[in-house]
């Protein structure tokens, strides 16, 4: 009988073609929608957190402030000192510290300008971030003692500015101070992301030159890279003792990479999940279309229903075929809806910074709220339909 | 009579209300009995509680008071599904409008009465091919209503009727859409399956030219019988 019904579902639909696919639409835009931002919302998810990785594990962030970032950017209070103290104290062959101070600005170089990020660092910096220099000379401990003149520039940055001369020992200006160049770091790759500029397109300069150029005597924050994993909780106590010593409490305050990996990734998560409740309200309104429908289709076929009851059809056949009718529209939806939020999702990828990821329990999301939303919006109509009296029926105009 | 009663009505009354103090009384208590293989006309005017009648006859309605039995059973006591088999079984439905589903075939609307017992569906067309064929449609089986004539349409319909085997063929009006011509042709093949096949027949018209053709007729007027008597 359910496969008589389906048979008799599919006749009523193609009877009304263009009313099926009309109705049908609504269900495939709410599973495509959810398909296809859960898709692009794992992929950032991906994207982003990938991105704080590739700084390099065990990382610990000092950052100034109390940790409580709602209520604004802290002002730091972090000196190059500081940095000098935690290098002291940390073992030899133990962790890396490293400060800087981080600003925009133009730079110019053979008539050509560019606007860059500058990054003014002590010397540990390139080792702590796990950057390297593809060509020339790093900036050592000594450059920054001495507040040398001297830049390291990324490789889109080089590139855009000497095109295919070789850069280092030419001269370019940031503001109006003039710079030669000690070297050119490796490519990265990636592009900018929410949590950080282009690291291709960034000028590195000793930090006391940076510090006279930003007119400052204090530092943006503090890495500092842990030997290992196992010591990154030794190294936050040595830092909270010593910056302790140093500041107070409340100044400060010690992130490890992996907190901000889990916070970044859950956010990310949460808004995925959102897209996906907004995409599902669109799948609910389908399912009112659908619902609304079928009413027409049972008031419409009221003589049929009549009928077949008079041929012999129970209360449960007719419900049955009406039910089977709208979870039929509603699965072809789903099923439509799911190929092409795949498409798109795919189609996406080619021109957002971010990959497209599609996960099984988008899919089965997407595929069991169709078939519910057939069942909860089809029971009313299936119900009425049923319990149509026949003799009314069967006069019904 | 030493036939058995496929079908029989004991006081039947039936009462509609319509309001707090407005109740109508359609059937007034009504009593016959068909018997298998008879022929039946009940007539009557509008008004006189035929369609009323017919309805309890095919048990699409229940009786306010009364009882109607096919072979015995007191349909008072079949529950839902119960009464959807007696209506599959042993009735044959045959209405003025027809009642064929517009979208499908002449073939899929005879098939659709055998949709609701066990069977294979090979067998169905078979048997749906066979029963056009003995109403003279075996050259329209793919042809869906709309491309019909008014009494091709009923042909269907009484194929669709006959499919089941059932013991009894209630017809309601069923020339009553269709010219003198094709009236005549109508009635001469219930007739005729009547006869070939024993299936007890009741016609329900106000046409008196119709009910000259039964074997007995039954006379409703104001929801009682007045006249039953052999034609």
């Amino acid at each position: 009988m359910s496969r008589e019904a389906f048979r008799i579902a599919l006749q009523a639909l193609a009877a009304n073609r263009l009313r099926s696919v009309l109705t049908t639409l609504g269900v495939l835009i709410g599973v495509m929608s959810v398909v296809l931002l859960v898709a692009i919302g794992q992929g950032a998810r991906v994207e982003i957190t990938g991105a704080i990785e590739g700084l390099g594990s065990n990382l610990l962030f000092v950052l100034p402030g109390d940790g409580d970032f709602t209520a604004g950017p802290a002002r730091s209070r972090f000196t190059t000192g500081d940095v000098d103290a935690l290098e002291r104290e940390f073992p030899a062959g133990g962790a890396k510290a490293a400060g800087y101070i981080v600003g925009a600005d133009n730079i110019r170089a053979d008539g050509e300008r560019v606007s860059v990020t500058v990054f003014a660092v002590t010397g540990s910096y390139l080792e702590v971030l796990d950057r390297s220099v593809a060509r020339g000379q790093a900036i050592t401990n000594a450059d920054v003692d001495a507040t040398r003149r001297l830049a390291l520039l990324g490789a889109t940055a080089a590139e855009q500015l000497f095109g295919n001369q070789d850069p280092i020992g030419r001269n370019l200006d940031v503001g109006s101070t003039r710079f030669r160049v000690a070297g050119v770091l490796s490519q990265i790759g990636g592009g900018s992301t929410p949590f950080g500029p282009d690291q291709d397109r960034i000028v590195v300069v000793p930090v006391t030159t940076g510090q006279r150029l930003f007119g400052t005597s204090r530092l943006d924050a503090i890495f500092v890279r842990s030997a290992s994993a196992a010591s990154v909780d030794n190294d936050r106590a040595t830092i909270e003792r010593v910056l302790l010593r140093r500041l107070s409490e409340g100044d400060f305050s010690v992130i490890s990479q992996d907190e901000i990996l889990g916070v970044v990734s859950q956010i990310l998560q949460t808004l995925t999940l959102v897209l996906a409740a907004i995409a599902g309200i669109s799948l609910l309104v389908g399912g009112v279309g659908v619902s609304n429908i079928m009413l027409v289709s049972v008031s419409e076929r009221t003589r049929e229903i009549g009928l077949r009851k008079a041929l012999g059809a129970r209360t449960r056949d007719i419900t049955s075929q009406f039910l089977v009718e709208a979870m039929a529209l509603t699965a072809i939806g789903g099923v439509i809806g799911l190929i092409l939020g795949v498409a798109f999702a795919l189609l996406a990828e080619t021109f957002l910074p971010v990959p497209a990821i599609i996960t099984w329990w988008s899919i089965a999301l997407a595929l069991a709220t169709s078939f519910i939303v057939g069942i909860v919006f089809g029971v009313l109509p299936a119900r009425r339909a049923g319990q149509l009296d026949p003799v009314q029926a069967l006069r019904h105009e | 009579m030493s036939v058995p009663a496929v079908l029989s009505a004991e006081n039947v009354t039936r009462s509609y209300v319509i309001s707090d103090d407005v109740v109508v009384h359609a059937l007034r208590g009504v009593s016959f009995a068909v018997h298998q293989g008879e022929y039946v006309a009940i007539m009557g005017s509008s008004g006189s509680g035929k369609s009323t009648l017919l309805n309890l006859l095919g048990v699409l309605d229940r009786p306010t008071s009364g009882v109607i039995r096919y072979d015995g059973q007191d349909v008072q006591e079949l529950d839902d599904s119960a009464v959807a088999k007696l209506r599959n079984e042993r009735i044959g439905f045959v209405f003025q409008s027809f009642h064929l589903l517009q979208r499908v075939t002449a073939v899929d609307n005879v098939i659709v009465p055998l949709t609701y017992r066990p069977g294979s569906k090979t067998n169905r067309r078979d048997r749906a091919v066979a029963a056009l064929t003995s109403v003279g449609l075996a050259d329209r089986l793919d042809h869906r209503p709309n491309q019909l004539s008014g009494g091709q349409q009923q042909r269907v319909a009484i194929a669709r009727a006959l499919v089941t085997e059932p013991g009894l063929i209630l017809a309601d009006e069923p020339t009553g859409n269709l010219d003198t011509q094709t009236s005549s042709e109508i009635m001469t093949l219930l007739e005729a399956l009547h006869r070939d096949k024993g299936t007890a027949l009741v016609v329900i018209t106000h046409d008196p030219e119709v009910a000259s053709r039964a074997d007995r007729r039954i006379e409703l007027r104001d929801g009682v019988v007045v006249k039953d008597e052999a034609n």
